[in-house]
């Protein structure tokens, strides 16, 4: 390995990969083979954190950041004035070997840009996880980018080398798209995952009736949505995260927030603040339809296209559903227990275990840690006293925001943010 | 007045005390490490000698009444080193004895919600050891990690480890606790080392490690550094998810 080389060419392409949010080395099932190096059959782990808080699973690196396509929201496009460079392929092997044996990594996380045509940049990415399983026996965990247009048959391949496999919807309409990414087609994305999607399903199916099938993406395929690039509202974001995870059984959606990287005059401007709330919203949506059994009609519709940026989401839906409240703890289901704002997964679940030795009290509730603060205004246990005042909605909100602290406090400050522009306005 | 019981710190040891406190039916009782022993004037003192078959009747006994996660969560609670600790287990072991069903999910019992939270606590640190290893590559060609856990975590990562790197030879060494765990191809063993205290500083680093070590060290402080997007900078949950004291084993984050 020529060491200088590689340290440039490993600093422009790691820089060009980090906007893509997706690290997760979770759910694969690969075991460890012939005495090999590597195993992914356990959970994710994250070997370090960015200081932006974002965890470090995977060697997230491009092939190439050279690129035919121009789209506006993405900091390797055409037109823009960066340095390029590209990894030959057993640079990337040799780097992705040397970090897993340090234990720096769960495994490799492949994208790249488009270099000649779909077809040819999907190859060499399969040749990247060939070679590590075939030639070096790693059995760790690697994310193949699916290039947008790219063949059946390459898929196929793909996915008996990958883990997972992804493509990044980015914008979440098809308006959005047009305006700024017109070279690029809604039909090109949704071509590769239906395959894989497809092949999935076929090699599970086989799975059912032979014993020896080759695995086949077992983490499955995830996407990415950009938050506040084309002016959509929450629910248009919501509404087409729910069709993709239902329509192609998608493990993952993943938001991120817009950060400037352009003067282009169809995007937020440098300089503008990352939509930090607004993305950790649509995350906890996301929660509310994967793990707490809600419908996205539910959240968002007509009535509420947006999220409110100062209460959960599951609070909001509660605020609004006050006849349903209040459940009693010692006898609802599950399904109703997961719906308690302040009642996460993992207290529903010790409440279900506990009731069974005896009828829980307000103490019980407070030492495995629900959080009361919200949830008392919708329960009641095996105690006398609780909130029994009628109030309405608003009041209620008023409570609540009142009796806690947002880790977003300073963002949702009104004076602060008047400040804060004022102070941007006279620099 | 109360018997203290003092055992020499292995899980048979503890498992030892509770035989001899079910063999004596003691009823005022505490079990504390040896070390840990310092009785009052009013307190009976026990010397518990670990036997390994006495050890053995009382697991069997609480397998034939809880799952074998409770009993992980046992053992678990045990690697916590915790002083107490040993008197939460007792309790633990006692309400599954006098019980007719499994009492390891009754968390209204302040004790066996104790056990669960301690369990946890022992199991993210593991998590974290899994995550924060950082092997070195030495001259005589062996991956070579030290770590110093909040809890004695080493015999519940040895086979994450053993699964994962099968063809290359590693050690894992608790400075903390001055012993090892060495992988050398074949099986892992339980090891003692004289490490000299500089082993870790950059200066004589080449007398252990490889020049090529170095280098994929620099690379790696290069992959993380590009990796950051300074723009959603946000230092508070960096540390919550990387607390300071496990730096030290972090190339990544010494300068």
């Amino acid at each position: 390995m020529h060491f200088d080389r590689i340290k440039e060419k490993l600093s422009i392409l790691a820089d060009a990969a980090k906007y893509d949010v997706s690290c997760s080395s979770s759910g694969s099932q690969r075991q460890n083979k012939d005495k090999g190096l590597g195993n992914s059959s356990g959970m994710g782990i994250c070997h370090s954190y960015t200081e932006d808080g974002r965890c470090v699973s995977l060697l997230k690196i491009l092939l190439t950041n050279h690129c035919i396509f121009d789209c506006a929201y993405c900091v390797t496009r055409k037109s823009n004035d960066i340095k390029r460079a590209a990894f030959q392929v057993q640079e990337v092997v040799d780097l992705t070997i040397n970090f897993y044996r340090r234990n720096y990594i769960e495994g490799l996380f492949l994208s790249s840009g488009i270099f000649k045509n779909a077809d040819y940049t999907m190859e060499r990415l399969i040749a990247v996880a060939k070679k590590l399983r075939e030639e070096e026996n790693f059995n760790g965990y690697i994310h193949l980018k699916s290039i947008p247009g790219a063949s059946d048959e390459l898929m196929r391949q793909a996915g008996l080398y990958a883990d997972r496999l992804s493509v990044n919807i980015e914008i979440p309409t098809e308006k959005g798209l047009k305006l700024l990414a017109p070279e690029k087609d809604r039909k090109d994305f949704i071509k590769p995952m239906e395959k894989v999607k497809n092949e999935i399903i076929q090699y599970k199916n086989e799975k059912k009736l032979l014993k020896k099938v080759p695995l086949y993406a077992p983490a499955g395929q995830s996407t990415q949505m950009i938050v506040g690039a084309s002016g959509e509202s929450d629910a248009e974001i919501m509404y087409t995260s729910a069709y993709f995870y239902k329509s192609f059984n998608l493990k993952r959606v993943y938001y991120s927030g817009y950060v400037p990287i352009s003067h282009d005059n169809r995007l937020p401007a440098i300089g503008s603040p990352v939509p930090f709330i607004r993305e950790n919203r649509l995350y906890q949506t996301d929660w509310l339809l994967r793990f707490y059994g809600f419908d996205i009609r539910e959240i968002l519709n007509k009535d509420y296209p947006n999220l409110e940026s100062d209460i959960d989401p599951k609070l909001s839906w509660a605020l609004r559903n006050l006849d349903q409240f209040p459940v009693d703890i010692n006898r609802a289901d599950m399904k109703m227990l997961l719906r308690v704002p302040g009642i996460g997964l993992k207290s529903v679940h010790k409440i279900v275990s506990m009731r069974k030795y005896r009828k829980l009290d307000w103490e019980n509730l407070k030492a495995i840690g629900a959080s009361l603060n919200r949830a008392k205004y919708f329960i009641t246990c095996e105690s006398r006293i609780f909130e029994t005042k009628d109030r309405t909605a608003a009041q209620l909100k008023g409570l609540i925001i009142s009796g806690s602290e947002s880790k977003f406090k300073k963002e949702l400050s009104p004076q602060l943010n008047l400040f804060d522009n004022h102070s941007f306005r006279s620099a | 007045m109360t018997t203290v019981l003092s055992y020499d710190g292995s899980f048979q040891g503890l498992l030892s005390a509770v035989f001899y406190i079910y063999e004596h039916k003691l009823c005022k009782v505490s079990i504390v490490r040896k070390e840990n022993s310092h009785p009052s004037f009013f307190d009976i003192e026990e010397e518990i000698i670990t036997d390994l078959e006495k050890a053995k009747r009382v697991w069997k006994g609480i397998s034939k009444k809880i799952s074998a996660r409770g009993r992980r969560k046992i053992y678990k609670a045990f690697l916590s080193e915790i002083p107490t600790i040993e008197n939460a287990i007792l309790h633990f072991i006692q309400r599954t004895f006098s019980s007719e069903v499994s009492i390891e999910d009754d968390f209204s019992d302040p004790l066996i919600l104790e056990i669960d939270k301690v369990s946890k606590k022992v199991d993210r640190e593991k998590h974290r050891m899994d995550a924060f290893v950082r092997f070195q590559l030495t001259v005589d060609g062996i991956y070579f990690a030290t770590i110093a856990p909040d809890f004695n975590v080493l015999p519940l990562n040895l086979e994450h480890f053993k699964k994962r790197y099968a063809d290359q030879q590693w050690i894992i060494y608790d400075l903390k606790r001055t012993y090892g765990i060495y992988y050398n191809l074949q099986k892992v063993e339980i090891i003692e080392l004289q490490i000299s205290a500089e082993i870790n500083s950059t200066t004589n680093a080449l007398t252990y490690f490889t020049v090529d070590e170095m280098r994929f060290q620099k690379l790696w402080g290069i992959y993380f550094k590009n990796s950051n997007i300074p723009s959603r900078k946000n230092m508070r949950l960096h540390i919550k998810h990387v607390p300071k004291r496990y730096w030290k084993y972090l190339p990544e984050k010494k300068n």
